[in-house]
This record gives structure tokens, sequence and C-alpha cells, in this order.
């Protein structure tokens, strides 16, 4: 295994009112360098807990985390993170919130100033690099939460339904600009979101998962080439792939709900 | 939320014409509060100077010196004992808020001597450090210090998790985090906490004057009481009030400086 992500049997378990809860049971999916995938499925399914274990962020209690062929130990530059919250420094202006990571990995003051310029432009924040988060909008603060995770140069971008909090209509130009942005500086993207219609949209492939315990329930692969428009969303391949999807979300058999519940159940005990 | 850039003007002269109008009413009542003042006491009813009487002793006490010389006997106590306070709380607020350990040992003498009031370790302070200016500045110290050291601990333990994992994910170590997310993070809350700190502080020193000392504002209150002195007694309150809204407004304004980042409704 080379580039990429790679969750090899991975569990984690939390404690829980005195029993444990298990997050996400020997969950398995190998996302390949340059790739766009998106995870999708009800609360509860794990979706957020296996990005922030890919980010580091939580460690798992079995199975192995790999990425680009190493074991993750901790959160590292090379795996940047989108959070919902847009997690901006408030203290900070836009400039000096792209600059954080930069001053971290030890770069010059002109050099920092360069690459943070280039990754306010990509976003088109050139107008408010100076202006305080407070100013901006929630999808002008996403903006700018991307241009600081780009601007590190990580090779792997972790985003953790990062459009939730946006109305619809900016969540869709949300969603055409980062795919305009990843197809100029292409990394590999995990997606994770709940809704549905995005998460086909963005992505070569959709994860959809199950609950209680989290895991994998089906990868739907999307055949739809890049630049994905307007047209190819209203198209009716589209539609049979979101179909497919929301099925996989939302019709998981019963026994694969109920099943799980009480095996839950008796673990929580 | 607040949307960019659009139409601050109208809101901003709104804001403007908000503040001037709250400021002429604020202006009216002190004039009125003055002249009901006045009022009450030409009816004769009560035993206290009028409003004329307590300039005319101000006047008296500017001219001769000895209304600056209090002011500044009670201002250095308080500076003292506030920087001094100030200056152990946040590094003590910090370790608190970010090492369990010092958290466990610290947090019950904090929280236990936070329930005595200050003034009652003056009996212990006098006997232990003499009648000089060190155990009024120890009494003042310990007041501010412990207003302020509970809200230093209290910014860090609330600084935002997803912002911690934030710089986390760009490469921070603990070191950075704590530079660079949970100083300014807590700032706002160490403001408030001086500012609570500074309000006990300056009562604090006022009441240690009143008990022991040859100086102060206190002490001429005190002096004052024994010659039935009132006029002088108003002056002082006056001074006391005015000296210590003074310091708490110099502070909001520092807050508002440094704190322009927060979201405000």
């Amino acid at each position: 295994m080379s580039r990429g992500i790679s969750f090899q049997n991975v569990s984690r378990r939390f404690a829980h009112r005195g029993g444990t809860f298990l997050a996400l049971d020997r969950f398995s999916v190998d996302v390949a360098e340059g790739e766009f995938v998106t995870l999708v499925g009800p609360s509860g399914c794990g979706k957020s807990t296996a990005l922030n274990i890919a980010a580091g962020l939580i460690e798992p209690t079995g199975g192995a985390m790999i990425v680009d062929g190493r074991s993750v130990r901790g959160p590292g530059p090379e795996r940047g993170v989108i959070f919902q919250q847009y997690a901006l420094f408030p203290w900070l202006t836009v400039r000096q919130n792209v600059e954080f990571g930069l001053r971290i990995a030890g770069k010059s003051a002109s050099q920092r100033r360069a690459i943070a310029q280039r990754f306010i432009d990509l976003v088109g924040l050139a107008d408010f690099a100076d202006s305080l988060p407070k100013v901006l909008s929630g999808g002008m603060k996403q903006r700018c939460a991307i241009a600081r995770a780009y601007a590190v140069d990580p090779t792997i971008l972790l985003m953790d339904e990062p459009f939730g909090a946006l109305d619809a209509l900016t969540r869709v130009q949300m969603q055409d600009q980062l795919l305009d942005t990843w197809s100029r500086e292409r990394r590999t993207v995990m997606f994770v979101t709940h809704d549905v219609d995005e998460a086909v949209y963005l992505a070569n492939r959709v994860i959809v998962m199950a609950a209680r315990p989290g895991r994998l329930y089906e990868i739907i692969p999307v055949d739809l080439p890049y630049p994905r428009s307007e047209a190819m969303r209203l198209s009716s391949a589209f539609a049979e792939i979101r179909n497919r999807v929301w099925r996989a979300v939302y019709h998981q058999p019963a026994r694969f709900l109920d099943g799980a519940a009480q095996d839950n159940e008796r673990e929580m005990r | 939320m607040s949307e960019p850039a659009e139409a601050p003007s109208a809101q901003a002269m709104g804001r403007r014409w908000l503040r001037s109008r709250e400021l002429a009413l604020n202006v009216v009542a002190v004039c009125g509060g003055i002249a009901l003042w006045g009022g009450v006491v030409a009816l004769g009813k009560v035993g206290l100077p009028g409003p004329a009487q307590v300039l005319m002793r101000a006047i008296e006490l500017i001219r001769s010196g000895q209304l600056l010389t209090d002011l500044l006997a009670s201002l250095g106590r308080v500076t003292a004992g506030f920087a001094l306070g100030v200056a152990l709380a946040i590094p003590v607020g910090f370790l608190m808020g970010w090492y369990s350990t010092a958290r466990g040992l610290i947090e019950p003498f904090v929280q236990f001597f936070r329930m005595i009031p200050p003034l009652a370790v003056i009996p212990l302070a006098i006997v232990t450090m003499g009648i000089g200016e060190a155990p009024k500045v120890f009494v003042i110290f310990l007041a501010a210090f412990l207003s302020c050291v509970i809200a230093t601990f209290q910014g860090v333990v609330s600084v935002d998790k997803t912002l911690i994992n934030a710089a986390r994910v760009l490469g921070a170590g603990d070191g950075t985090i704590f530079r660079r997310v949970v100083i300014p993070a807590s700032t706002p809350f160490i403001l408030v906490g001086m500012r609570i700190g500074l309000g006990s502080a300056w009562a604090t020193v006022v009441a240690a004057e009143l008990i022991a000392a040859q100086s102060g504002l206190g002490f001429r209150m005190q002096q004052a009481e024994l010659y039935y002195d009132l006029a002088t007694i108003f002056v002082s309150l006056i001074a006391i009030g005015a000296l210590g809204l003074t310091m708490d407004r110099l502070l909001l304004a520092l807050e508002t400086r440094l704190t322009q980042w927060q979201e405000r409704m």
C-alpha cells in the first residue's frame, strides 16, 4: 500500500454510562491517491468517528489506520481537516488564519505571505484578506478554512460535514467551488455528509454506512465524469445513482437495524 | 451572523444616535440626583451637608493638597496590590486550567480562601506584618488574586476544543497551542476577572484604611468622623466612587480593544 487512506478493520469503542459503546466496528475501506470519496449514513453510523481516526484526533481501539503507507500517530499537517464549525481563530484575520500552519512549518515571512495570498485568491477571499472572521458570512468562513487547510500542502483533505451549517443555495455554490479547487489542486479527499445529493455530486465513490454499531454498509461508485455541472446534477444518470444511495441510506434491511441494535444493547450493559 | 459590508452606515448612525441619547439621559439623571440632594438638605430635616458645602470643602482640600495626598496613598496601595495579584493570578490560573494535577493541588485553597472576605485577614496581617504598608498591600493583593485566578482558570477550561483540534491538525504542538490558541482565547475571561479584581481591590483598600492607616481616603474619613466633619466624608466618598469608576472604564476600554475580534450581538 503506497499513498492514500487505508482503514484496516478499524474499530472504536467509547466508554458510555459505565459500559462501553461500539461507535465503529471493523471498518475497512481503501481510498486511492487523488480520489474523492464521500461518507454518508444515518446519525450514529460512525462516519465522523472514522474521519477523526484518519485525522489522528481519535485513536482506534482495534485495527490499523494507515495513511500514505504509514500508521497514523496523532494529527499531522499532511492531513488537512475542515470542521463543520469552521474553527477559524477569531482573533486572527483571514490572512493570519491561512498563515497559521505555515508559521508552524517554519516558513519565512515572505514565503508565508506568498503562499497565503495564492490560496486566499484561489478561494476568492482577496477582498477580505485583512478582515476578522466575525465580518465573514458562513460560506466565506468555510472558504477561509479550506484555504488554511490547503496552504500547508496536505496530501489528504478530511472534511467533516463542512457545508452542513450553510443554506441550500450557498451549499451548492460551495460544492462547485470545492470541486473547482480540487480539480486544480488535486488531493485525496474524504468528505463526511448527511446529504445524499451532496455525496453523489462530489464523489468518485460514495461510502454508505450503517448505524449501531457504525460499520460499512455499501460502496456505490459514481460513474460520472468531472468536471461536474448543473446539467449533470439534473440528469437521469445522476438521479439513478442518487436513488441507489438514498435507498442504501434510508432503507437498510430491518435485520441490519434491529439485530445490530440488540447486539449493541447487550454491549451497553 | 452579520452579513459583510452591507449597510453599515445607517446602522452605525442609528447606534451613534442611541448613544448620544443615552449620554444625555445620564447627564440629566446626575443633575437631577444632585438637585434632589440639595432639595432634601435645604428642607432642613436631615443633618447632612448640601452640594454647595461639599463643593467648597472639596476646593479647600484640593487647594491644601490634602485630597491629592490621600488619593495617591490609596491609589498606590491599590496599584501595588492589584498588580501583584494579577501578576500571580494569570500564571496560576493557566497552570490550573492546563494541568489537572495543578488544578487538583491548588483549587481547594483557592476555593476556600475565596470564601473568606479579605478584610477578615486584616487582624492577622497586622499582627504578622506590622502596621506599615505591607498588611494593606497584602490584603488587596489577596482580593485581586482570588477574583482574577478563577476567571483565568475558567477561561482556559472553556477554550473551544475545536480550535485546539484545528491547531493540532495544522501541526501545532502543546507549546504553540498554549501560546497561540489558549492565551488569546482566554483573554476575554482574564480581562473580566481583572475588572472584578480591581473592584474588590478598591473596596478592600478603603476598608483597610478605615481600620489601620495613617494616610489615604479611608483614613481621612476615619479622622473626619472624629470631628463630625461630614463634608470631608462626602468629598472622600465622591473621590472614591469617581476614581473607582475611572479605573473600571479604563479596563473596559482595554477589554474592548483587546477583544475586538469577538462576535457581539
